[in-house]
């Protein structure tokens, strides 16, 4: 990944946009992007400009997701839905191997043969949701062993974040330090502007490719003092996220305040639904199921999204270690803002905000780190 | 086990009590996979399917139904003694089914309103299930049951193993599936959190609610959910009509409908 200092930058024209997706095409790549579907703005093929959500507003609070339409053209003028990155690069069930008894003998042979993907370019990103994959890429590719379900997948990824200008209602990206302009990690970063009957994007490159798919789009006006502009675009962002997390300190204070009774109070609210940590861009938990066949002759391991909240996941011999619903919250708030930080040096929470909009009772976890704060 | 089906196929037999006869139907409607079930296990006893009946004992007996009559609470204990493994099938089975409504109500009344001759009708006040009655090794939820699971608890006998059922909340499934949660973006008041999983995410991917055909998944929390919807502005009585389904009386979903009702 290269470090993405603006190097080169351009202006687009609205009616210029699909210059960039057709760039995206002559390169051989399948283009995944926002849509609205199911009354959500989620991630999935997109072969126009058409269809992007134009003019959608999404309005997010504590478990209340909305999409609104507007007269004004806007193409990304929402922020994270229940997707991201992750249910391409980690899917959610994966046959992981096959392995086959060999005539009367009991030998196995492991079939663990991954299939290669298409290579995907992703436009419209969220700066929070790159730094998730900067994460991602710790924990699956980063250590010692490589998981090569991601591996095969992360490669060749062309990722367009676009820098947001607007917070969304559960945001808090900007106390994560992880927005609301992406930094780095990506291959072009837009910034839409839409003002006064002028619709345009701020496009900077973040890689050698990047700015060379740059160089062959049309290129608009004079893009001097605009790049100014956008600026005050993000601290307009900045200032109207109305969540924040107080980090300093935070992972000493959350390993010595175990047994604060607010855990007590959540456990109580909590519904350990899991649904928290499966729209979480950074969780990365999964289970095995061994699949027989009938006869017993052939067996598929299979892997599947798991999470914290359910009792399963603590199952160890003579039982499940998590029986209560307040140490299963505990153990995921925990992890996010403290042990992950022994783990992997980073925090585990990006500020996107997904688990807070998506809680079916609208758990809101910056809510609880302020009570466990005290 | 394995070895033993070399020399005999284990035998399997098919009860029915109260219920709808949908979840044993599950075994017929197994199409593509009934000919590889039928080559290492015996059909022996399976009215449904066949008038060819073959004495027990019987290796797995799968029960579907609820126990409503003074017979059947007898004929339960037949069933229990021919079988090695007794599983239950579907919500009657496991959780006294919809006839469990009767359960909040006097039965007698309903009788004397329903029939003609009410004195030839002999039935229990409450329908129970089978769990209340006999040992049960394993209960597959559902109304009706997932093909897929019935075939997995087969699999699962057949190769000494445990079988893959879930007990989380149908959630997991519908994020699995990628399908936006409907009581987020709509306000559709949703059992799927604290509904068992099975039917993969049925029914919030056709845009509705979950009505909890699976019953309660591990450490159901109905009363944090039931709070969250009566601040949302429903009813206490759309409450109790949200638990009072298939799986009624399945204790954390009676205990919440209960809770409502006064």
């Amino acid at each position: 990944m290269k470090e993405g200092k603006t190097v080169n930058a351009c202006l687009l024209e609205r009616k210029h946009f699909d210059t960039l997706l057709d760039a995206l095409k002559v390169r051989g790549y399948k283009i995944i992007g926002p849509i609205v579907k199911d009354n959500a703005i989620v991630l999935e093929p997109v072969e126009s400009v058409t269809q992007l959500p134009i003019g959608w507003v999404d309005e997010q609070s504590n478990g209340v997701y909305r999409l609104r339409k507007t007269d004004t053209p806007t193409l990304f003028n929402f922020t994270v839905g229940p997707h991201s990155l992750k249910q391409y690069l980690f899917p959610s069930v994966q046959k992981i191997f096959m392995t086959q008894r060999q005539g009367k003998s009991t030998e196995s042979t492991v079939d663990e043969k991954v299939e290669r993907k298409k290579k995907y370019a992703f436009i419209g990103l969220r700066p929070c949701e790159l730094a998730a994959l900067h994460i991602h890429d710790m924990v699956f590719i980063g250590g010692m062993y490589s998981d090569p379900v991601y591996q095969v997948r992360r490669k060749d990824l062309f990722l367009i974040v676009v820098n947001c200008t607007r917070a969304g209602g559960t945001c808090f990206c900007a106390s994560m330090k992880t927005g609301p302009r992406a930094e780095r990690g990506y291959d072009i970063a837009i910034t839409e502007v839409y003002e006064k009957n002028q619709h345009y994007f701020i496009l900077e490159g973040g890689s050698d490719r990047g700015m060379s798919l740059l160089k062959e789009l049309k290129q608009g006006k004079e893009i001097d003092g605009r790049v100014q502009k956008v600026q005050e675009l993000y601290t307009k962002a900045v200032q109207e996220m109305g969540k924040a997390v107080e980090t300093s300190k935070l992972k000493d204070i959350l390993a010595q305040q175990l047994e604060h009774p607010e855990y007590d109070n959540v456990g109580n609210r909590c519904l350990s639904c899991a649904n928290c940590t499966l729209v979480c861009p950074t969780c990365f938990c999964s289970t095995v199921e061994d699949v027989t066949e009938l006869s017993g002759a052939s067996a598929d391991r299979i892997r599947k999204w798991d999470s914290c909240f359910t009792l399963d996941f603590s199952y160890i011999h003579g039982g499940p270690v998590r029986l209560s619903v307040k140490s299963r919250y505990r153990q995921w708030l925990v992890h996010k803002f403290s042990t992950w930080i022994d783990q992997f040096g980073t925090f585990g929470c990006v500020g996107c905000g997904r688990c807070i909009t998506w809680c079916p009772v609208g758990i809101d976890i910056t809510e609880e780190i302020v009570k466990i704060r005290g | 086990m394995a070895k033993s089906k070399k020399q005999r196929k284990p035998k399997l037999a098919v009860w029915k009590f109260a219920s709808c006869d949908g979840c044993q139907l599950s075994l017929l409607d197994c199409e593509d996979e009934l000919l590889g079930v039928a080559k290492h296990i015996e059909i022996a006893n399976f009215a449904e399917a066949s008038r060819a009946i073959s004495k027990g004992p019987y290796d797995i007996s799968l029960v579907e139904g609820s126990i409503t009559t003074p017979h059947d609470a007898e004929r339960i204990h037949q069933v229990r003694r021919q079988s090695k493994i007794l599983i239950t099938i579907g919500a009657c089975a496991t959780a006294g089914g919809i006839q469990a409504l009767r359960n909040f109500k006097d039965a007698k009344q309903f009788v004397s309103m329903v029939y003609a001759n009410p004195k030839y009708i002999e039935t229990l006040n409450k329908s129970t299930p089978i769990a209340d009655h006999v040992f049960v090794d394993f209960e597959l939820r559902g109304c009706p049951i997932n093909k897929y699971h019935l075939l997995e608890v087969i699999n699962a006998y057949l190769n000494g193993r445990k079988p893959n059922i879930p007990t989380y909340a149908v959630c997991v499934e519908c994020k699995r599936r990628f399908v936006p949660c409907v009581a987020v973006t709509q306000a559709i008041p949703c059992l799927g959190p604290v509904t068992q999983a099975g039917c993969n995410a049925l029914c919030p991917s056709y845009n509705r609610g979950c009505f909890g055909c699976y019953g309660p998944k591990e450490t159901p929390n109905t009363s944090a959910l039931s709070s969250y919807l009566l601040a949302q502005g429903r009813s206490r009585e759309e409450l109790v009509h949200l638990f009072r389904n298939f799986n009624a009386y399945s204790e954390a979903f009676r205990k919440e409908s209960e809770a409502h009702e006064k």
